[in-house]
Protein backbone atom coordinates (compact mmCIF):
# COMPACT_ATOMS: atom_id res chain seq x y z
CA UNK A 1 0.00 0.00 0.00
CA UNK A 2 2.72 2.08 0.93
CA UNK A 3 4.66 1.72 -2.34
CA UNK A 4 1.44 2.34 -4.07
CA UNK A 5 1.00 5.78 -2.14
CA UNK A 6 4.15 6.54 -3.51
CA UNK A 7 3.34 6.23 -6.85
CA UNK A 8 0.23 7.92 -6.38
CA UNK A 9 2.37 11.33 -5.50
CA UNK A 10 4.23 10.46 -8.51
CA UNK A 11 1.31 10.50 -10.67
CA UNK A 12 -0.29 13.24 -8.87
CA UNK A 13 2.64 15.64 -9.79
CA UNK A 14 2.46 14.43 -13.20
CA UNK A 15 -0.77 14.65 -13.97
CA UNK A 16 -0.31 18.30 -12.33
CA UNK A 17 2.32 19.17 -14.49
CA UNK A 18 0.23 18.03 -17.91
CA UNK A 19 -3.09 19.84 -17.10
CA UNK A 20 -0.86 23.13 -16.17
CA UNK A 21 0.45 22.89 -19.90
CA UNK A 22 -2.91 22.11 -21.36
CA UNK A 23 -4.78 24.73 -19.65
CA UNK A 24 -4.43 27.81 -21.60
CA UNK A 25 -5.02 25.98 -24.95
CA UNK A 26 -8.36 24.71 -23.46
CA UNK A 27 -10.19 27.70 -25.88
CA UNK A 28 -13.92 26.74 -26.12
CA UNK A 29 -13.29 24.44 -22.60
CA UNK A 30 -11.50 21.65 -21.49
CA UNK A 31 -14.04 19.30 -23.63
CA UNK A 32 -12.10 20.58 -26.35
CA UNK A 33 -8.71 19.22 -25.10
CA UNK A 34 -10.10 15.46 -25.05
CA UNK A 35 -8.46 14.07 -27.49
CA UNK A 36 -5.48 15.34 -26.94
CA UNK A 37 -5.84 14.24 -23.43
CA UNK A 38 -6.25 11.14 -24.47
CA UNK A 39 -3.31 11.38 -26.39
CA UNK A 40 -0.64 12.09 -23.96
CA UNK A 41 -2.44 10.49 -20.38
CA UNK A 42 -3.76 7.18 -22.22
CA UNK A 43 -1.40 6.14 -24.50
CA UNK A 44 1.81 8.02 -23.57
CA UNK A 45 1.84 8.51 -20.30
CA UNK A 46 -0.46 5.56 -19.80
CA UNK A 47 -1.99 6.51 -15.86
CA UNK A 48 -5.37 5.19 -16.66
CA UNK A 49 -7.19 2.78 -19.26
CA UNK A 50 -9.05 3.57 -22.68
CA UNK A 51 -12.03 2.57 -20.30
CA UNK A 52 -12.00 4.42 -17.39
CA UNK A 53 -11.12 7.55 -19.81
CA UNK A 54 -14.44 7.14 -21.70
CA UNK A 55 -16.48 6.17 -18.22
CA UNK A 56 -14.90 9.13 -16.89
CA UNK A 57 -16.28 11.48 -19.73
CA UNK A 58 -19.69 9.94 -19.83
CA UNK A 59 -20.21 10.42 -16.18
CA UNK A 60 -19.29 14.08 -15.97
CA UNK A 61 -21.82 14.57 -18.72
CA UNK A 62 -24.42 13.85 -16.96
CA UNK A 63 -23.59 14.65 -13.62
CA UNK A 64 -24.26 18.51 -12.20
CA UNK A 65 -22.13 21.13 -12.61
CA UNK A 66 -19.27 22.49 -15.19
CA UNK A 67 -18.23 19.78 -17.85
CA UNK A 68 -14.74 20.45 -16.72
CA UNK A 69 -15.59 18.27 -13.73
CA UNK A 70 -14.60 15.11 -16.35
CA UNK A 71 -10.92 16.07 -15.29
CA UNK A 72 -11.33 15.84 -11.72
CA UNK A 73 -12.81 12.63 -12.82
CA UNK A 74 -9.83 11.37 -14.85
CA UNK A 75 -7.51 12.79 -12.41
CA UNK A 76 -9.82 10.56 -9.71
CA UNK A 77 -9.47 7.12 -12.09
CA UNK A 78 -6.21 8.07 -12.44
CA UNK A 79 -4.95 8.59 -8.57
CA UNK A 80 -7.81 8.85 -6.71
CA UNK A 81 -8.20 11.48 -4.55
CA UNK A 82 -4.95 13.25 -4.84
CA UNK A 83 -5.15 13.04 -8.82
CA UNK A 84 -8.67 14.68 -8.59
CA UNK A 85 -7.43 17.59 -6.94
CA UNK A 86 -4.04 17.67 -8.45
CA UNK A 87 -5.85 17.81 -12.06
CA UNK A 88 -8.12 20.53 -11.42
CA UNK A 89 -5.69 22.44 -10.03
CA UNK A 90 -3.46 21.71 -13.04
CA UNK A 91 -6.20 22.83 -15.37
CA UNK A 92 -8.06 25.70 -13.80
CA UNK A 93 -4.83 27.70 -12.32
CA UNK A 94 -3.54 29.43 -16.13
CA UNK A 95 -7.04 29.97 -17.50
CA UNK A 96 -8.63 31.58 -14.69
CA UNK A 97 -5.59 33.98 -13.93
CA UNK A 98 -5.58 34.82 -17.94
CA UNK A 99 -9.51 35.20 -17.71
CA UNK A 100 -8.97 37.49 -14.72
CA UNK A 101 -6.21 39.88 -16.36
CA UNK A 102 -8.22 40.05 -19.37
CA UNK A 103 -11.74 40.87 -18.05
CA UNK A 104 -10.14 43.43 -15.91
CA UNK A 105 -8.12 45.15 -18.89
CA UNK A 106 -11.75 45.06 -21.32
CA UNK A 107 -13.97 46.52 -17.99
CA UNK A 108 -11.31 49.29 -17.87
CA UNK A 109 -11.10 49.91 -21.66
CA UNK A 110 -14.60 49.42 -22.53
CA UNK A 111 -15.40 52.89 -24.04
CA UNK A 112 -12.66 52.07 -26.67
CA UNK A 113 -14.46 51.35 -29.83
CA UNK A 114 -13.05 48.38 -30.61
CA UNK A 115 -13.50 46.64 -27.71
CA UNK A 116 -17.41 47.43 -27.55
CA UNK A 117 -17.13 45.91 -31.24
CA UNK A 118 -14.61 43.21 -30.28
CA UNK A 119 -18.08 42.80 -27.50
CA UNK A 120 -20.98 43.15 -29.46
CA UNK A 121 -18.98 41.28 -32.65
CA UNK A 122 -18.46 37.98 -30.93
CA UNK A 123 -22.10 37.82 -29.67
CA UNK A 124 -23.98 36.48 -32.85
CA UNK A 125 -20.70 34.09 -32.62
CA UNK A 126 -20.99 32.79 -29.09
CA UNK A 127 -24.84 32.39 -29.65
CA UNK A 128 -24.52 29.98 -32.69
CA UNK A 129 -21.44 27.99 -30.99
CA UNK A 130 -23.35 27.86 -27.65
CA UNK A 131 -26.38 26.94 -30.09
CA UNK A 132 -23.89 23.59 -31.86
CA UNK A 133 -22.94 22.86 -28.38
CA UNK A 134 -26.92 21.62 -27.46
CA UNK A 135 -27.65 20.82 -30.81
CA UNK A 136 -23.94 17.75 -30.72
CA UNK A 137 -25.51 16.50 -26.79
CA UNK A 138 -29.08 16.02 -28.61
CA UNK A 139 -29.68 12.75 -30.12
CA UNK A 140 -29.24 12.44 -33.57
CA UNK A 141 -32.62 13.26 -35.54
CA UNK A 142 -33.27 9.54 -36.88
CA UNK A 143 -34.06 8.93 -33.34
CA UNK A 144 -37.40 10.56 -33.65
CA UNK A 145 -38.89 10.01 -30.13
CA UNK A 146 -35.80 11.41 -27.99
CA UNK A 147 -34.92 13.88 -30.33
CA UNK A 148 -38.70 15.27 -29.97
CA UNK A 149 -37.96 15.35 -26.38
CA UNK A 150 -34.96 18.05 -26.85
CA UNK A 151 -36.71 20.23 -28.88
CA UNK A 152 -39.74 20.19 -26.95
CA UNK A 153 -37.25 21.02 -24.30
CA UNK A 154 -35.65 23.25 -25.67
CA UNK A 155 -38.53 25.59 -26.82
CA UNK A 156 -40.18 25.02 -23.14
CA UNK A 157 -36.90 26.48 -21.58
CA UNK A 158 -36.91 29.49 -24.08
CA UNK A 159 -40.55 30.39 -23.41
CA UNK A 160 -41.72 29.08 -20.51
CA UNK A 161 -40.11 29.51 -16.70
CA UNK A 162 -40.34 25.50 -16.46
CA UNK A 163 -38.09 24.11 -13.43
CA UNK A 164 -34.91 23.07 -15.14
CA UNK A 165 -34.49 20.74 -12.21
CA UNK A 166 -38.02 19.20 -12.80
CA UNK A 167 -36.93 18.61 -16.67
CA UNK A 168 -34.06 17.10 -15.69
CA UNK A 169 -35.66 14.57 -12.90
CA UNK A 170 -38.18 14.08 -15.63
CA UNK A 171 -35.53 13.02 -18.03
CA UNK A 172 -33.77 10.03 -15.59
CA UNK A 173 -37.44 8.81 -15.03
CA UNK A 174 -38.12 8.56 -18.64
CA UNK A 175 -34.42 6.96 -19.09
CA UNK A 176 -34.58 4.91 -16.34
CA UNK A 177 -37.99 2.94 -16.81
CA UNK A 178 -36.18 2.79 -20.58
CA UNK A 179 -38.62 5.01 -22.28
CA UNK A 180 -36.52 6.90 -24.21
CA UNK B 1 -25.25 58.50 -20.04
CA UNK B 2 -22.25 56.11 -20.82
CA UNK B 3 -23.68 53.39 -18.89
CA UNK B 4 -26.15 50.75 -20.05
CA UNK B 5 -29.56 52.36 -20.47
CA UNK B 6 -31.61 49.32 -20.34
CA UNK B 7 -32.88 48.08 -16.64
CA UNK B 8 -29.54 48.84 -14.63
CA UNK B 9 -29.42 46.24 -11.65
CA UNK B 10 -28.44 47.50 -8.30
CA UNK B 11 -28.62 44.32 -6.55
CA UNK B 12 -25.40 42.23 -5.02
CA UNK B 13 -24.15 39.34 -3.08
CA UNK B 14 -24.21 40.65 0.31
CA UNK B 15 -21.12 38.51 1.71
CA UNK B 16 -18.49 36.23 -0.20
CA UNK B 17 -21.00 33.48 1.38
CA UNK B 18 -24.08 34.42 -0.53
CA UNK B 19 -21.74 34.38 -3.23
CA UNK B 20 -20.85 30.95 -2.99
CA UNK B 21 -23.49 29.70 -1.83
CA UNK B 22 -25.31 30.78 -5.06
CA UNK B 23 -22.50 29.43 -7.45
CA UNK B 24 -22.96 26.26 -5.59
CA UNK B 25 -27.07 26.37 -6.18
CA UNK B 26 -26.51 27.19 -9.72
CA UNK B 27 -24.03 24.35 -10.21
CA UNK B 28 -25.68 21.84 -8.84
CA UNK B 29 -28.44 22.86 -11.05
CA UNK B 30 -26.41 22.67 -14.16
CA UNK B 31 -26.78 19.14 -16.08
CA UNK B 32 -24.76 19.28 -19.56
CA UNK B 33 -24.41 23.06 -19.44
CA UNK B 34 -24.26 25.61 -16.76
CA UNK B 35 -24.63 28.45 -18.38
CA UNK B 36 -28.12 27.84 -18.67
CA UNK B 37 -28.81 27.56 -15.12
CA UNK B 38 -26.66 30.65 -14.30
CA UNK B 39 -28.24 32.98 -16.52
CA UNK B 40 -31.41 32.19 -14.76
CA UNK B 41 -29.77 32.40 -11.38
CA UNK B 42 -28.04 35.67 -12.21
CA UNK B 43 -29.80 37.76 -13.91
CA UNK B 44 -33.70 36.17 -13.90
CA UNK B 45 -33.70 35.26 -10.18
CA UNK B 46 -30.85 37.40 -8.06
CA UNK B 47 -30.73 40.52 -10.44
CA UNK B 48 -27.18 40.94 -9.89
CA UNK B 49 -26.49 41.42 -13.47
CA UNK B 50 -28.86 42.31 -16.78
CA UNK B 51 -28.78 40.07 -19.25
CA UNK B 52 -26.97 42.19 -21.76
CA UNK B 53 -24.42 42.31 -19.07
CA UNK B 54 -24.32 38.64 -18.73
CA UNK B 55 -24.01 38.53 -22.62
CA UNK B 56 -21.36 40.63 -22.85
CA UNK B 57 -19.20 38.93 -20.08
CA UNK B 58 -20.13 35.25 -21.70
CA UNK B 59 -18.28 36.56 -25.19
CA UNK B 60 -15.05 37.53 -22.88
CA UNK B 61 -15.23 34.38 -21.03
CA UNK B 62 -16.21 32.29 -24.37
CA UNK B 63 -12.96 33.25 -26.28
CA UNK B 64 -10.52 32.38 -23.45
CA UNK B 65 -9.29 29.45 -22.25
CA UNK B 66 -11.17 27.47 -19.58
CA UNK B 67 -14.84 26.82 -19.38
CA UNK B 68 -16.82 29.48 -20.49
CA UNK B 69 -19.16 28.87 -17.42
CA UNK B 70 -16.02 28.92 -15.33
CA UNK B 71 -14.49 32.17 -16.75
CA UNK B 72 -17.66 33.78 -16.05
CA UNK B 73 -17.99 33.00 -12.85
CA UNK B 74 -14.99 34.36 -12.19
CA UNK B 75 -15.65 37.28 -13.57
CA UNK B 76 -18.91 37.46 -11.71
CA UNK B 77 -16.78 37.17 -8.43
CA UNK B 78 -14.46 39.39 -9.58
CA UNK B 79 -16.87 42.31 -10.13
CA UNK B 80 -18.16 41.87 -6.68
CA UNK B 81 -15.34 41.04 -4.47
CA UNK B 82 -11.98 41.27 -6.58
CA UNK B 83 -9.52 38.27 -6.91
CA UNK B 84 -11.28 36.98 -3.38
CA UNK B 85 -14.65 37.11 -5.35
CA UNK B 86 -13.40 35.08 -8.01
CA UNK B 87 -11.52 32.52 -6.14
CA UNK B 88 -14.82 32.28 -4.15
CA UNK B 89 -16.99 31.99 -7.13
CA UNK B 90 -15.10 29.16 -8.31
CA UNK B 91 -14.94 27.38 -5.34
CA UNK B 92 -18.16 27.19 -4.82
CA UNK B 93 -19.01 26.18 -8.83
CA UNK B 94 -16.23 23.16 -8.24
CA UNK B 95 -16.24 21.82 -4.26
CA UNK B 96 -19.51 20.51 -4.02
CA UNK B 97 -20.11 19.32 -7.72
CA UNK B 98 -16.73 17.64 -7.22
CA UNK B 99 -17.25 16.07 -4.24
CA UNK B 100 -20.65 14.70 -5.19
CA UNK B 101 -19.22 13.19 -8.88
CA UNK B 102 -16.18 11.44 -6.83
CA UNK B 103 -18.73 9.49 -4.52
CA UNK B 104 -20.90 8.91 -7.75
CA UNK B 105 -17.72 7.44 -9.26
CA UNK B 106 -17.61 5.75 -6.07
CA UNK B 107 -20.46 4.17 -6.27
CA UNK B 108 -20.84 2.86 -9.83
CA UNK B 109 -17.39 1.37 -9.36
CA UNK B 110 -18.86 -0.98 -6.93
CA UNK B 111 -22.30 -1.87 -9.07
CA UNK B 112 -21.79 -5.16 -10.66
CA UNK B 113 -21.54 -4.30 -14.85
CA UNK B 114 -24.41 -6.15 -16.21
CA UNK B 115 -26.49 -6.16 -14.20
CA UNK B 116 -29.96 -4.23 -14.18
CA UNK B 117 -28.66 -1.56 -11.23
CA UNK B 118 -26.44 -0.84 -13.90
CA UNK B 119 -28.49 -0.52 -16.99
CA UNK B 120 -31.04 1.57 -14.55
CA UNK B 121 -28.17 4.59 -14.09
CA UNK B 122 -27.36 4.02 -17.88
CA UNK B 123 -30.52 4.75 -18.87
CA UNK B 124 -31.36 7.23 -16.22
CA UNK B 125 -28.22 9.09 -17.51
CA UNK B 126 -29.32 8.89 -20.99
CA UNK B 127 -32.52 10.63 -20.31
CA UNK B 128 -30.75 13.32 -18.19
CA UNK B 129 -28.35 14.21 -21.31
CA UNK B 130 -31.50 14.24 -23.58
CA UNK B 131 -33.13 17.06 -21.29
CA UNK B 132 -29.74 18.74 -20.84
CA UNK B 133 -29.18 18.91 -24.86
CA UNK B 134 -32.83 20.85 -24.85
CA UNK B 135 -32.16 22.90 -22.14
CA UNK B 136 -29.05 24.16 -23.49
CA UNK B 137 -30.70 25.14 -26.58
CA UNK B 138 -33.81 26.54 -25.06
CA UNK B 139 -31.36 29.21 -22.90
CA UNK B 140 -29.44 29.91 -25.56
CA UNK B 141 -32.26 31.26 -27.29
CA UNK B 142 -33.62 33.33 -24.39
CA UNK B 143 -30.03 34.71 -24.26
CA UNK B 144 -30.16 35.63 -27.61
CA UNK B 145 -32.35 38.35 -26.55
CA UNK B 146 -30.41 41.11 -26.44
CA UNK B 147 -28.99 40.92 -29.90
CA UNK B 148 -32.31 42.56 -30.89
CA UNK B 149 -30.54 46.01 -29.53
CA UNK B 150 -27.26 44.99 -31.83
CA UNK B 151 -25.23 47.09 -34.13
CA UNK B 152 -25.45 45.22 -36.88
CA UNK B 153 -28.72 44.25 -38.10
CA UNK B 154 -31.11 42.07 -37.74
CA UNK B 155 -30.42 39.51 -40.66
CA UNK B 156 -26.82 39.95 -40.55
CA UNK B 157 -26.92 38.87 -37.12
CA UNK B 158 -29.02 35.51 -37.47
CA UNK B 159 -27.12 34.82 -40.53
CA UNK B 160 -23.67 34.78 -38.18
CA UNK B 161 -25.65 32.97 -35.42
CA UNK B 162 -27.07 30.41 -38.32
CA UNK B 163 -23.03 30.66 -39.69
CA UNK B 164 -21.69 29.66 -36.39
CA UNK B 165 -24.04 27.10 -35.77
CA UNK B 166 -23.08 25.56 -38.84
CA UNK B 167 -19.71 25.38 -38.61
CA UNK B 168 -19.46 23.91 -35.40
CA UNK B 169 -22.82 20.94 -35.79
CA UNK B 170 -22.26 19.96 -39.30
CA UNK B 171 -19.08 20.78 -40.36
CA UNK B 172 -17.13 20.05 -37.11
CA UNK B 173 -14.68 23.29 -37.54
CA UNK B 174 -12.48 23.11 -34.41
CA UNK B 175 -13.53 26.00 -32.47
CA UNK B 176 -10.83 27.79 -33.02
CA UNK B 177 -11.14 28.65 -36.31
CA UNK B 178 -14.80 29.76 -35.81
CA UNK B 179 -13.15 32.17 -33.33
CA UNK B 180 -10.85 33.25 -35.39
CA UNK B 181 -12.26 33.52 -38.43
CA UNK B 182 -16.01 34.11 -38.30
CA UNK B 183 -15.51 35.72 -35.26
CA UNK B 184 -13.24 38.27 -36.19
CA UNK B 185 -15.22 38.69 -39.47
CA UNK B 186 -18.23 39.64 -37.40
CA UNK B 187 -16.01 41.95 -34.64
CA UNK B 188 -14.77 44.20 -37.94
CA UNK B 189 -17.82 44.24 -39.08
CA UNK B 190 -19.14 45.45 -36.19
CA UNK B 191 -16.83 47.83 -35.48
CA UNK B 192 -17.29 49.19 -39.36
CA UNK B 193 -20.82 49.84 -38.44
CA UNK B 194 -19.82 51.58 -35.11
CA UNK B 195 -17.55 53.90 -37.06
CA UNK B 196 -19.68 55.00 -39.46
CA UNK B 197 -22.98 55.80 -37.05
CA UNK B 198 -23.69 58.95 -36.26
CA UNK B 199 -22.25 60.08 -32.73
CA UNK B 200 -25.25 61.44 -30.98
CA UNK B 201 -25.05 65.06 -30.71
CA UNK B 202 -21.65 66.54 -30.60
CA UNK B 203 -18.66 64.34 -29.27
CA UNK B 204 -20.52 62.04 -26.96
CA UNK B 205 -20.10 58.31 -27.91
CA UNK B 206 -23.24 56.13 -27.61
CA UNK B 207 -22.84 54.49 -24.69
CA UNK B 208 -22.86 50.97 -25.48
Amino acid sequence: MSAAQAGDWATCLELFQHFLSMSLLSIGGAITLVSEMHRILVDEAKVLSDLAFTNAIALAQAAPGPNVLFVALIGWYSARFGGALSSMAGIMLPSSTLTLLVSRWVGTHRHWVSVRAFQAGMTPVTVGLLLASGWLLAPPVQDIAPFAISMLVALLVWRTRVSLMALIGLGGLLGALGWV
Amino acid sequence: MPELSTTVTSERPASLWELFVACTCLAMQGFGGVIAVAQREFCVRRHWLTPAQFLEMLNTAQVLPGANVCNLTGMVGDRFFGWRGAFVALAGMLVLPMAGMLLVAWAIALVPAQSSAQDLIQGALRGITIVAAGQIMGTVLRLAAPLKQHPLKGPTCVALVALAFAMSAFLRWPLIWVLLGLGSASCLLTYATLRRQPPHGGTQGQGS
